[in-house]
């Protein structure tokens, strides 16, 4: 079968691939061109490289056990997409979260927010020749990904925040590494801005270059910093606010032009908000109640003692449920439903514990939620996330249907690099910040 | 009570269309007949609903289901801070709908992926073709009768 360009193509020009792999494509896409020159008369878009059937294999695993699934989608910020999930499944099931694991969840979401703008900006500067920034902004990136290491215990896949709560608290020196992280993030946004600015050669290349319209931005379903580019005011966290943000203070930066140069200004000024909320959040949180002493019995020896009577010691957990203590249960899970991973310590020692562990895990048992549908989204790294989720009353979603953000965004590239010469590609496809998994599912 | 007030307009604005209304969970539903979508898609765009963007389009397979495919609409209004889901029932031995794609650029690729995924056509679409599967794929792999493992044949090299 030939590519639709290729039948249209006129005899004199040139038909040239840019991808599926080619260093600037971020994963797998490819577009098709056909030149005059240096011109770009016409491009296809190939997509699907990436398709790993995510909503196939939603429908056929547990409304638990798809959360990890969904790391998968926006890599750069997993956490944004479990929150997406989460709140949409909370929705449907009516369960309210505690405020600690709220602002947890607030914390965490824009800690990948920042990273995700970091990526973006890294990459699309370092393909239009700055690799400085490309090197300081992955420096900056590591330290907030030290925050979410030491919280969740990986950094890319966490599948950290859970339906009903987070799966476990904040470690003692989050604090301190928060504080490390906001400082060395700042220190890199001031450099970059001084680097890129006013630097004629990245002037040169994303100033006045894909512009997209207001008009034209709406009609392709245009959301996030790229909506905002073109002067919109749309922002998921001010226009349904969610978790605390109507309780926060922090601005929504709009562009002009709708260009690639203010694509790159809204993403660094909304870094900057994302900070601010950041200290707002930190500030809103407790500390974390005193480490749980790693001085009690193995798990084993507490599966013995509790044969015959509830064994009086505190269970050592293994270091993979740090933060999970069941004394932390109340500040981190729901308690409205069973719609939460029961404590591990009772799992161990009482049968009532461990039938609540089989209850939660078993097939066909778990999280029921009613029969309806329901739409929810999210503000993501690159515009508004949205779970559509159909459930049928059993134990698995009936269907679940993603709205990435970055399918809508991607979908525009033919149009804005229409009659542009081929180096304009690079920026203007930099800028929309494609994410693969997202948009191939 | 503007909420009310406003599926109300739109109700006796499209009544030939819309077969009824509904809330789920706090969303506005429109269940629109089949003939119907465009000219209500097309009103709701307009002023004075401004329902200016399409934030989403997908299908459900309701195999069982009399109307077995359920096309699934979520508008958004700017200016009103609202959305709204709209639904239409396809039978299973026609499922072919009016493409809204002259209407919102993005319908162009997401109903493209409703192809692609549970091969409901669509009237009217510029360029109806696969999209995230590939050329010499057999079958839609969202519908349902679709088993959820199953191994396609390797299609040959292109040039």
């Amino acid at each position: 079968m030939d590519a639709r360009i290729q039948k249209e193509a006129r005899p004199d020009t040139m038909l040239i691939n840019m991808g599926p792999s080619h260093p600037a494509m971020h994963g797998t896409f490819r577009i098709m061109l056909e030149l005059e020159g240096e011109k770009i008369l016409n491009s296809e878009i190939e997509i699907g490289y990436l398709h790993r059937g995510f909503e196939k294999t939603c429908e056929n695993k547990t409304y638990f056990n798809l959360l990890p699934y969904t790391d998968r989608l926006n890599y750069v910020s997993p956490q944004i997409n479990n929150l997406g999930y989460v709140m949409t499944m909370e929705k449907l099931l009516g369960v309210r979260v505690p405020e600690r694991a709220t602002a947890i969840r607030v914390l965490m979401s824009e800690l990948s927010r920042v990273s995700d703008h970091l990526t973006c900006l890294a990459a699309m500067a370092m393909e239009n020749g700055a690799f400085t920034v490309f090197l300081y902004m992955m420096k900056a990136r590591e330290f907030l990904w030290d925050v979410i290491e030491a919280t969740s215990g990986s950094r890319m896949t966490t599948a950290y925040i859970r339906i009903g709560g987070v799966r476990a608290d904040l470690n003692d020196e989050w604090r301190e590494s928060v504080k490390t992280a906001l400082v060395e993030t700042r220190r890199v946004l001031k450099d970059v801005h001084g680097l890129l600015d006013k630097n004629q050669i990245f002037l040169n290349r994303t100033r006045g270059i894909g512009t997209i319209s207001k008009e034209d931005a709406l009609s392709y379903g245009w959301t996030g910093p790229c909506l905002r580019s073109t002067g919109i005011l749309y922002d998921v966290r001010k226009a349904h606010p969610y978790a605390i943000y109507d309780r926060l203070a922090f601005d929504v930066p709009l562009g002009e032009h709708g260009d690639n140069f203010d694509r790159y200004v809204v993403r660094m000024s909304e870094m900057e908000q994302s900070l601010r909320i950041i200290e707002q959040v930190a500030a809103l949180i407790p500390d974390t109640a005193p480490a749980v002493k790693a001085d009690g019995i193995e798990p084993a020896e507490a599966v013995r003692q509790g044969r015959l009577r509830k064994p009086g010691q505190r269970i050592r957990l293994s270091p993979n449920l740090e933060g999970s203590e069941k004394d932390r249960y109340q500040d981190i899970l729901t308690r409205d439903a069973p719609v939460c991973v029961p404590p591990k310590e009772d799992t161990y020692t009482t049968m009532e514990g461990l039938i609540s562990h089989f209850l939660f895990f078993m097939k066909g048992y778990g999280i029921r939620p009613p029969k309806g549908d329901v739409y929810f989204s999210v503000e993501g790294g690159n515009g508004e996330l949205g779970y559509y989720i159909v459930s049928d009353g059993t134990d698995r979603p009936y269907r679940l249907h993603l709205r990435a953000p970055c399918f809508h965004l991607v979908s525009a590239i033919e149009q804005l690099i229409r009659g542009r010469f081929v180096a304009d590609v690079i920026p203007t496809f930099g800028s929309m910040n494609m994410i693969g998994g997202e948009l191939d599912r | 009570m503007e909420k009310e007030t406003l599926i109300g307009e739109i109700r006796k604005r499209f009544a030939a269309e819309i077969e009824s209304d509904a809330e789920s969970l706090g969303d506005q539903v429109l269940i629109v007949r089949r003939e119907g979508l465009r000219a209500v898609m097309a009103g709701l765009q307009a002023a004075p609903f401004d329902y200016a963007v399409l934030l989403d389009l997908t299908c459900v397979d309701f195999l069982a289901s009399e109307n077995r495919f359920e096309m699934v609409y979520h508008i958004f209004s700017l200016s009103r801070n609202r959305r709204l889901r709209i639904k239409v029932s396809l039978p299973d031995d026609n499922p072919v709908v009016d493409s809204i794609a002259g209407l919102w650029k993005n319908a162009n690729w997401l109903e493209r992926e409703v192809f692609d995924m549970f091969g409901v056509a669509f009237m009217g679409h510029p360029d109806l073709r696969r999209i995230l599967m590939y050329e010499g794929f057999e079958g839609h792999p969202l519908r349902k009768s679709y088993p959820w493992r199953k191994e396609q044949p390797r299609i040959p090299l292109k040039d």
